[in-house]
């Protein structure tokens, strides 16, 4: 598959920016500057990167709790994410959401999703939108989950829903081996989990989910099928979370260094720049030139979130509903 | 279009308005089509709405009408896109209409039985109810559903809740119950114009009951009760059918000397406070009369309203009538005993005014 050089850009832009954002995220969490849990996705970037490099504003994903990655491939604002995360009233949602719910409407992005496996059937729903108002060329559903949500009732009601219904929907798995701490070789019944599409009537394929471009190319197609009308696809992207289920989690307790070392010398990163080095795509400079850039952006975020105010006490009452006649207060 | 307020279709304010006699589920399906055709982001989805589809056409046959009917003729006039038959899968068309809702469409759901919320409860409070608010009020989810409620048809315990309360403790979700022609009208078109999440409960009682419905384009403020009958003695608070069993009360109350005032609350989330108080501090008398079962119910909560901001107007305690802590019986000695019975309410009135 032909890339252009604009394209490969973009994608070592966004996969290190993932990469830096989430070691960023997690120093200020770990400096007391987070005000919840997070989720970080480090390791993951090829996925999100891969899937998103084919999408417009147009098209929607649903997301999960280990969002920032899918936040970041589909074009959120750093800043605004690194002041959700520190729950300041520029963040992303106002300080309301928090690192597992952030959204953006406006480049659709339905919403990071704490519930495993909720945001399933709303990338369905957001595909259903496209087909009633017959702009499934431009406007397709993706819905990024993991390993463990592919153990949810949902999921499998989602696929057999974008099945009968032939909506423009690509499932994309992400399997990183673990469901919290708990291994999918344990926790999942199929040696591939793309296997299960066959029993749902649309292609399932297995795709080395630390590789940008095979999953950039499986994606591709995927998408080109959904726009033309074709139905839904089942993608499962194997990849590696390089920490814990979440910051405080030390994934050491539960899993071998020789995994650890595996995945880590197939790093998408380190890969990607052999790669376009080698093939002489992009120059070691230009390389450099955009993790500067990244680098900097990353110092610009924190200082911008650190700077911004926190939400006023009101802000606990606004946006329940758009108009609701009883006061919601609560009672004292 | 009208908005109305607190009124009574047949009291004295609503002489010479055109209107008719017609039957709940004809008026229901009329009201589907209305709104349908006022907005074409409207769409209806749920199970068995299209009622099977020609093996050799594939052309939707509407062999039920839909569930109890509802939806009996749409799919003709509407096409399968608009009247969207889905699998049994609760869980994924209700997430579905969420994702639909999110994206600029406004979908109606018909859950067929109000039990079966359950089976989707995930994607109504962890999406439907909470998606304004996580995302700090940059979306909103302009989506209505409804499903049969009640005991009273032989359905037993899985087919036969009115857990209203259930529902109406999900902050960013908004609930209605309609208890006639008159309120579902109103009702449900306000339901599909709102933008929030609204969920209307369809108590399987009323469906073949009749009343009068204005001819004019009205919908019903949600949030408000109103009147069905004045009085002074006592104050009976109903809610869907329990409506008409306070009404059938006060007719046999009546008889004994005891003037009844009659609320029908219509909304339960948002709901209306000032009704409650305004009667109970002239009547200084009030039974609830809900059939969910009694635990943190509505009948629950608008005591604690009553008994917090009207305790000082209040002759005697709050009582509630509802139905027993328990699953909803099959035999029908058990299930009519289950059900609040217009005898029910007017004994407990009787005690409570030392009438007996």
């Amino acid at each position: 598959m032909e890339i252009s050089k604009e394209k490969l850009e973009w994608m070592y832009t966004t996969m290190y920016r993932i990469r830096r954002f989430e070691e960023t995220m997690l120093e200020q969490t770990f400096k007391g500057n987070s005000m919840g849990v997070t989720h970080p996705s480090d390791g993951q970037e090829a996925p999100p990167t891969g899937v998103c490099a084919h999408l417009t504003d147009k098209d929607w994903i649903g997301s999960t709790h280990r969002g920032h990655g899918h936040c970041i491939a589909k074009g959120l604002d750093t800043h605004a994410m690194m002041a959700e995360i520190m729950g300041r009233a520029t963040g992303q949602c106002g300080g309301k959401g928090g690192s597992m719910h952030i959204a953006d409407f406006s480049k659709g992005m339905l919403g990071a999703n704490a519930i495993v496996g909720a945001s399933i059937p709303l990338a369905v729903g957001a595909a259903l939108t496209a087909k009633y108002k017959g702009i499934e060329n431009e406007s397709v559903g993706v819905s990024f989950f993991g390993d463990g949500a592919s153990s949810q009732g949902v999921l499998h009601e989602s696929m057999n829903l974008a099945s009968v219904w032939k909506l423009p929907v690509i499932f994309a798995c992400e399997n990183n081996g673990y469901a919290e701490a708990t291994p999918a070789w344990y926790s999942v019944s199929a040696e591939d989990i793309a296997s299960r599409a066959d029993g749902y009537g649309m292609p399932g394929v297995v795709v080395d989910g630390m590789d940008v471009f095979e999953v950039y190319e499986a994606a591709g197609e995927a998408i080109a099928r959904a726009r033309a009308g074709e139905g839904p696809t089942f993608l499962e992207l194997k990849t590696y979370r390089y920490h814990g289920h979440f910051h405080a989690d030390d994934p050491k307790k539960y899993r071998k260094p020789d995994e650890e070392e595996h995945y880590h010398e197939r790093d998408a990163l380190k890969n990607f720049e052999k790669r376009v080095t080698g093939q002489k795509l992009m120059s070691a400079k230009e390389l450099k030139s955009i993790r500067d850039s990244i680098e900097q952006e990353m110092l610009d975020a924190v200082e911008f979130a650190l700077e911004s105010p926190m939400p006023d006490v009101e802000a606990l009452y606004s946006d329940v509903y758009v108009n609701y006649s009883n006061p919601i207060f609560g009672l004292r | 279009m009208t908005t109305h307020n607190k009124i009574d279709p047949l009291g004295p304010g609503y002489e010479g308005v055109a209107g008719k006699e017609l039957r709940f589920r004809d008026v229901f399906r009329d009201t589907l089509r209305a709104e349908m055709n006022r907005d074409q982001d409207v769409f209806l989805m749920g199970e068995d709405i299209s009622g099977g589809f020609d093996r050799d056409t594939k052309e939707p046959l509407d062999a039920w009408g839909g569930p109890f009917a509802a939806t009996k003729g749409l799919v003709q006039e509407f096409g399968p896109d608009r009247i969207r038959d889905a699998p049994i899968s609760e869980a994924g068309f209700v997430g579905a209409a969420v994702g639909a809702a999110l994206t600029g469409l406004r979908p109606v759901v018909d859950l067929m039985y109000f039990d079966f919320v359950t089976v989707a409860y995930d994607q109504l409070l962890s999406n439907a109810a909470k998606s304004r608010y996580m995302f700090g009020g940059q979306t909103r989810v302009p989506m209505t559903l409804f499903a049969r409620s009640g005991a009273g048809t032989g359905h037993a315990a899985q087919h036969s809740e009115s857990f209203y309360s259930m529902l109406a403790h999900i902050p960013g979700l908004k609930v209605v119950v309609p208890s006639d022609p008159y309120s579902v009208k109103g009702l449900l078109a306000a339901a599909i114009r709102d933008d929030d999440p609204v969920f209307l409960v369809n108590d399987k009682k009323l469906i073949n009951l009749t009343g009068f419905v204005p001819d004019e384009d009205y919908v019903i403020e949600l949030g408000k009760g109103r009147y069905m009958q004045r009085g002074d003695d006592v104050t009976l608070v109903g809610m869907s059918y329990t409506s008409v069993v306070c009404e059938q009360a006060a007719v046999q109350l009546a008889d004994a000397g005891i003037n009844a005032e009659v609320i029908d609350m219509m909304s339960l989330s948002p709901f209306d406070e000032d009704i409650l108080l305004e009667s109970v501090q002239k009547t200084n008398n009030v039974v609830i009369v809900d059939e969910d079962t009694p635990r943190a119910s509505m009948a629950s909560e608008f005591a604690a309203v009553i008994a917090d901001k009207a305790f000082d107007h209040l002759d005697a305690p709050v009582k509630r009538v509802t139905g027993p802590h328990s699953p909803v019986p099959y035999n029908k000695g058990l299930e009519n005993a289950f059900m609040p019975q217009p005898e029910d309410v007017v004994g407990t009135v009787r005690n409570m005014l030392g009438r007996d």
